[in-house]
């Protein structure tokens, strides 16, 4: 195993004790649950979104400190990005968290979401980081689904 | 003299060598002995003898492998009968499992016997082994499930039992000793009242074989289940031991080669017991494997190990409940080897991951008991399960690793 910091780094840390978008919204008008069988972490996730662009995005739950810091950092990215934009994030995280090493450098171009790298060596752990997202695509796939169908 | 003085950890461990390991740079410290105990060099031996030298199919041949392979399979049969003091081999069914035993239960003696209206009992501390099988029964036969409550410490609750059984109810499935909270249950008072009701008794009794002497014809269960690799044997098999008479009048639940004694197109005439619910080429290695662990804990002595055990876990309760933020979940006057915690504010899941980089295994989840841990209003804990061949020396590990994950995550 690599290092115990390489997981917990000080960001992942900060945001799971003051998780950022905490809390429920009355006004969502996509919202979706993600339940992680494995170890009971539960998360609640609801968007505002408006043409096309996520208006605004929180989230509720009890989960450990990576699922809890992933669902921080996660909203805090979303807010104004756009639906395409959103799964190209999901897809750039699941890659860094699942996918092959990298090293000429993890998480280039990810900014906040580079911190999630390390958790790519702790394979039990790679679903607690990735339980946001999941939940995520599930909420814009279904609302996808309803705006386009034909 | 003190009983646990009797057994000496430090020369029992020398039996198992996956003890003897670093686990990241660290000396290997497994407390996760409720989820699988390690294995002594006695039935590693008997798994290599069996296919260096003995493999065969049983029940067939007149070759001397066969006889082999046959004879060390039911001799394990016999020390299993020993081992739960059962009255006769034909009582002891090998099965894949605890879970495969229940189920065999259930689909077998429960849909034969429990119809429409009928009740099933079990307790609010079951494994979901012990409450999902019962369940599909109940949906199928469209009878009830009833849950007997458990206190604030994770005690069942015998009067809400009392007023629970009824004439309708069927048979109380609890378990020896919960996985999730360690409480040993009163199932022999369990039983007698069940019978007095003119209900069955099933004991789930995978976490307690290991730490307790069982004997099935004075707690006069009607069925008992356990796991071989809860007590140190390999895993794949398990016991369903049940009063003969039941088996006998239990419709057999798989079909196939070794649980007959003559088929045509037209009719099949089962095999006697115990072959009649071992369908099929059944797990040889393990079964005989199974054996050699009961000789090993036989050897060893289950009364010097419960009273070991009872002073590691008092040991490992007083340091642990004296660190900062701890809650046990599960406090039972009575209970057997598990130290089911939560260390506020950290989750479970990241206390699992710290104390695994200082070499300490334990479980952090649910512990397959969700009902209990909505029971107590927790998503998971952190769990750390004895066996005799741990120290307090390891205990004292167990904290210094806690202690850094307060330091580090709180």
């Amino acid at each position: 195993m690599s290092d115990l910091r390489g997981l917990y780094q000080e960001l992942i840390i900060d945001h799971s004790k003051k998780p950022r978008n905490f809390g429920s919204m009355d006004d969502a008008n996509c919202t979706a649950d993600g339940f992680n069988p494995l170890c009971g972490d539960k998360l609640k996730l609801f968007l505002k979104i408006e043409d096309d662009v996520i208006k605004d995005v929180k989230f509720i739950g009890a989960g450990c400190a990576i699922s809890t810091a992933s669902a921080s950092v996660m909203t805090g990215l979303l807010k104004g990005q756009t639906i395409e934009q959103a799964e190209s994030l999901f897809e750039t995280f699941h890659y860094m968290v699942t996918g092959p090493k990298d090293p000429q450098g993890v998480g280039t171009g990810l900014g906040k979401l580079a911190v999630f790298a390390g958790v790519s060596e702790f394979p039990a752990r790679v679903k607690c980081a990735t339980l946001a997202w999941h939940t995520l695509k599930n909420a814009i796939s279904g609302k996808s689904e309803a705006v386009s169908t034909e | 003299m003190d009983r646990a003085a009797t057994l000496d950890p430090e020369v029992l461990r020398r039996d198992f060598p996956i003890l003897h390991q670093e686990v990241h740079g660290k000396p290997l410290v497994y407390l996760d002995n409720a989820a699988t105990t390690q294995k002594p060099q006695s039935v590693i031996d008997a798994l290599v003898h069996y296919y260096e030298h003995d493999n065969a199919n049983v029940h067939r041949g007149v070759h001397e492998l066969s006889q082999r392979a046959t004879n060390d399979y039911e001799d394990a049969r016999v020390v299993v009968r020993n081992f739960l003091g059962a009255a006769a081999s034909e009582e002891i069914i090998y099965t894949r499992g605890t879970t495969e035993s229940i189920n065999l239960v259930t689909a077998s003696w429960g849909r034969a016997n429990v119809g429409t209206g009928d009740e099933v009992l079990i307790s609010a501390m079951e494994h979901h082994s012990n409450i999902v099988p019962w369940q599909l029964l109940c949906e199928e036969k469209d009878a009830k499930l009833k849950v007997v409550p458990i206190n604030d410490g994770g005690e069942f609750l015998f009067d809400e039992y009392e007023k629970l059984l009824s004439d309708r109810t069927k048979i109380v499935a609890v378990n020896h000793v919960s996985n999730a909270l360690g409480s040993i249950n009163p199932v022999r008072e369990i039983i007698k009242l069940a019978h007095e009701r003119g209900a069955l008794a099933l004991i789930d009794g995978a976490q307690a074989v290991a730490h307790m002497e069982v004997d099935v014809q004075a707690l006069d269960c009607d069925f008992y289940a356990f796991s071989s690799h809860k007590i140190f044997g390999p895993t794949g098999v398990g016991i369903l031991y049940g009063k003969q008479a039941l088996l006998e009048a239990m419709p057999p639940c798989e079909g196939g080669g070794d649980m007959i004694k003559y088929v045509t197109f037209e009719k099949t005439v089962y095999n006697d017991l115990p072959y009649k619910f071992e369908a099929g080429t059944p797990n040889i290695a393990d079964a005989i494997g199974l054996g050699a662990a009961l000789h090993y804990v036989n050897e060893v002595g289950l009364e010097a190990i419960g009273a070991y055990e009872e002073e590691l876990l008092a040991y490992a309760t007083e340091r642990v409940t004296a660190i900062e933020g701890v809650t046990l979940i599960g406090t039972a006057r009575s209970k057997a080897s598990v130290l089911s915690f939560n260390l506020d504010p950290v989750h479970p899941h990241d206390l699992g991951t710290v104390l695994d980089s200082e070499g300490v295994a334990i479980r952090a989840g649910h512990h397959c008991a969700q009902p209990v841990m909505d029971r107590f209003g927790v998503v998971a804990t952190a769990r750390a399960s004895f066996a005799f061949y741990n120290t307090r020396a390891e205990v004292d590990q167990l904290v210094a690793a806690l202690h850094k994950a307060r330091e580090m995550l709180a």
